[in-house]
């Protein structure tokens, strides 16, 4: 009996433990799966709360000299993750995948397409000058003067600008949109700082082309063409014609950098918000019934005996929930219907410990005996029964990703669960009963 | 006390000649298929074969031969196109498509649907519910996980089993497993429902769970080989599994309860997956009472030498 004391403290404390980190946030109450509340105990997946999953490859292609693939990844990662959180999305995930692939997350992001544009951009800015005595009209035939290069801006206007590369966007210290720029004085434009470095480059370039046009270049795509009228040092403008919104993210991007490689999406998977919160509601409720369901048909087939399963079953969901909200992991559908497979397997064990005892007792054993002798006997069968399950989660938790490893991370965790709380926890329910005096006939 | 299958006398020995007609069938459909898929024919999820999803909400039905003229005249020939309700009854709101290959670059698809269904369907409001976009180097990186997973999974499941009993039991559980699994994957490929990562999901855990079942009917073959050593093979085998059958019955029966509960109220994204397991789970019970046992007798023909009494670890 001593021991059972010590058992059930545990099996009481977890019970507590688990609704209380379920529920409560530093001691506050919080709705468990509310999506829109950034204080939700429990973790959505993007499947569940809506959001983007973008894959990404670096184009080996275009990869710069000089400069390593690891580097140019981990640099690219780098310049993303700046890029989100300028974005300000809560909870993303940037991270390497492999060797050339980046994983970008965005839970809960609006617009996909406006924050896919944002990321998946080079933003290589570039200073040339305009060749001012090249011949355009020739070089759109085909014939580029030597060290000339031939761009186009947004309305297709044709500029010859020698090749040289005069400044990147790594001068930049900062960059902000601005109005009252432009000869109007009311043009939408983005003001820059140069870095200390950044600016004596420009004080030489600005200072010696006094006169020239200097075009700005974003992406191989010429924003504008300003002419040089004096000396500029720390601070510059860039103007073009771009409506606010466009001159937000151009200097959101100049902010964060440019990505040393261009990248291509190779994958890409956007969930809406309605979707998610109705893939809650639906599993939710096919949980629901399946457990009242399965409640229902232990207690009936059962009697005291199944209502003892019963407890069980439902206080290996709640440890579950709470084991998940303590370590954090993410529940995603097919992690919800994890859960509600658990539900199924975890009685599996009681179901074959009451049969046995069933049988014990058939054979004219008390009922004390037939008790113990049920739940030694049925013992390695529930283990076998409960490493199989097991082992294939783990398999699915090595090579899943996403959505699936939810899906091995609940059934696995559900599993484990369930082995303390099908045969522990019900047998002492059980011990307690018998303990009360002779029991001569069970409700089995 | 409530008792089903209670004081059974089912011959499943005997009976296992049948079983065995009805088994080459579902593990043949199934080896089939596997050749097929391998081939690229039947249906196979972008997770494999690479393309895209998109899921549109509209807010009436729309007629699908309309659906069908503006892909097609967009450019997205072929492609499939189911439509959904939210419940049964319910008109059919819900659109998804699934695209095998288009002109888009990836990244830009929900931007061209945007675009398609605008000019295609003025007036007509809708919601992009959700875009998969599938590129062909990660398809086939998906595939091979899934290849990998799926060998790993059955050679553990394999190992563990040899290691808790001795040989031909391990064998002959290992066999049932794998004819589940192929069974499941032959009435899939039949019913023309998709290949995606998550059937491969439902097969692994229907390996592991499958032999849930096998395992309780084995230790009570093993308990009572010790028990009734002057009995045959034939008759402990048949009565081992009479004994059990209300406990696999019963077990098999939670889990199908849930698994239904999932498939009729669980939502669109995971019906073939509960669907699977549904299957799955019956088919598992059946091949625990009528092909998993029935091996160790035609092991014990085969090999004709009297059974040892294996020893429990």
């Amino acid at each position: 009996m001593h021991r059972n004391r010590w058992v059930m403290g545990i099996i009481f404390l977890v019970f507590f433990g688990s609704l209380y980190s379920i529920f409560f946030d530093s001691g506050e109450f919080v709705k468990p799966f509310d999506a829109g509340n950034p204080k939700k105990r429990i973790k959505l997946g993007l499947d569940l709360q809506g959001g983007m999953n973008l894959l990404m490859e670096v184009d080996e292609s275009q990869l710069p000299k000089g400069l390593a693939l690891t580097e140019a990844v981990d640099r690219a990662v780098e310049v993303v993750r700046n890029r989100v959180d300028q974005i300000g999305v809560s909870e993303p995930l940037i991270q390497k995948e492999g060797t050339k692939w980046i994983v970008v997350q965005l839970p809960g992001v609006k617009d996909s397409e406006e924050a896919k544009k944002m990321i998946g951009q080079t933003a290589l800015l570039e200073f040339k000058l305009v060749d001012e005595t090249g011949d355009v009209e020739k070089a759109i035939e085909g014939t580029v003067p030597k060290g000339d290069i031939l761009l186009y801006d947004k309305e297709s206007k044709p500029y010859l600008l020698k090749e040289q590369q005069l400044m990147t966007g790594a001068a930049l210290a900062n960059a902000k949109m601005a109005l009252g720029g432009g000869s109007f004085g009311s043009e939408i434009s983005v003001d820059f700082s140069l870095t200390d470095e950044g600016s004596k480059i420009f004080a030489k370039l600005t200072g010696s082309n006094i006169g020239k046009r200097l075009a700005i270049i974003l992406d191989n795509r010429v924003i504008s063409a300003p002419t040089i009228n004096s000396k500029i040092s720390r601070r510059g403008q860039i103007t073009g014609s771009f409506d606010d919104k466009e001159a937000k993210n151009l200097a959101l991007l100049l902010r964060s950098g440019s990505l040393p490689v261009p990248m291509n999406i190779i994958s890409e998977n956007v969930v809406g918000p309605s979707l998610g919160a109705d893939s809650i509601k639906k599993g939710l409720y096919s949980g629901l019934i399946g457990l009242l369901a399965v409640l229902i048909i232990m207690a009936v087939y059962y009697k005291v005996s199944g209502i003892i399963a019963d407890i069980g079953l439902l206080c290996n969901i709640l440890y579950l929930m709470g084991g998940m909200t303590l370590i954090g992991a993410t529940l995603t559908m097919p992690g919800i219907a994890g859960i509600i497979l658990t539900i199924g397997m975890s009685v599996d064990s009681n179901v074959l410990i009451l049969e046995r005892i069933r049988e014990e007792l058939r054979t004219g054993k008390t009922v004390r005996s037939a008790v113990d002798a049920g739940y030694n006997r049925a013992f390695w069968t529930v283990i076998d029964s409960h490493v199989t399950t097991l082992i294939t989660a783990l398999i699915l938790f090595i090579f899943g990703t996403g959505p699936i490893k939810g899906f091995a991370v609940t059934l696995s965790m559900g599993c484990a669960i369930s082995l303390f709380t099908a045969v522990v926890v019900t047998k002492v329910i059980f011990d307690w009963r018998l303990s009360r005096g002779e029991v001569d006939r069970l409700s089995i | 006390m409530i008792q089903i299958l209670n004081n059974t006398k089912i011959n499943f020995v005997g009976l296992r000649f049948i079983a065995y007609i009805i088994s080459s069938l579902l593990v043949f459909g199934g080896l089939f298929a596997i050749v097929q898929l391998a081939q690229g024919h039947g249906n196979v999820g972008i997770d494999f074969a690479g393309g895209s999803v998109v899921s549109l909400k509209f807010e009436k039905e729309l007629p699908v031969e309309k659906v069908r003229e503006v892909l097609d005249k967009n450019g997205f020939k072929d492609t499939g196109i189911q439509q959904i309700s939210d419940k049964p009854g319910d008109p059919k709101t819900k659109i998804l498509l699934r695209i095998k290959a288009s002109n888009v670059k990836i990244g830009g698809l929900k931007e061209a649907m945007t675009k398609v269904f605008t000019e295609g369907f003025p007036g007509e409001k809708f919601d992009i519910d959700r875009v998969e976009d599938m590129g062909p180097i990660v398809s086939s990186k998906l595939k091979g996980q899934a290849f990998w997973a799926v060998f790993f999974a059955i050679l553990s499941i394999m190992v563990y089993i040899w290691f808790r009993f001795e040989f031909r039991f391990g064998l002959a559980a290992a066999v049932a497993t794998l004819h589940d699994v192929l069974a499941v994957i032959g009435i899939f490929y039949f019913m023309d429902k998709e290949f995606t990562l998550l059937l491969v999901t439902a097969l692994l855990t229907l390996a592991g769970y499958s032999l849930t079942d096998t395992v309780v009917v084995f230790d009570r073959i093993r308990e009572n080989l010790k028990l009734r050593v002057k009995d045959n093979l034939d008759t402990i085998i048949n009565s081992s599994v009479n004994e059990v059958l209300s406990r696999t019955f019963m077990t098999s029966l939670t889990v199908l309860i849930v698994v239904a509960a999932l498939f009729f109220y669980g939502g669109e994204v995971i019906h073939d997956f509960s669907f699977a397991l549904m299957i799955g789970v019956v088919i598992g019970t059946y091949s625990s009472w009528f092909v998993a046992s029935p091996i160790l007798i035609e092991w014990e023909h085969a090999t004709a030498r009297k059974v040892v009494v294996p020893v429990k670890k």
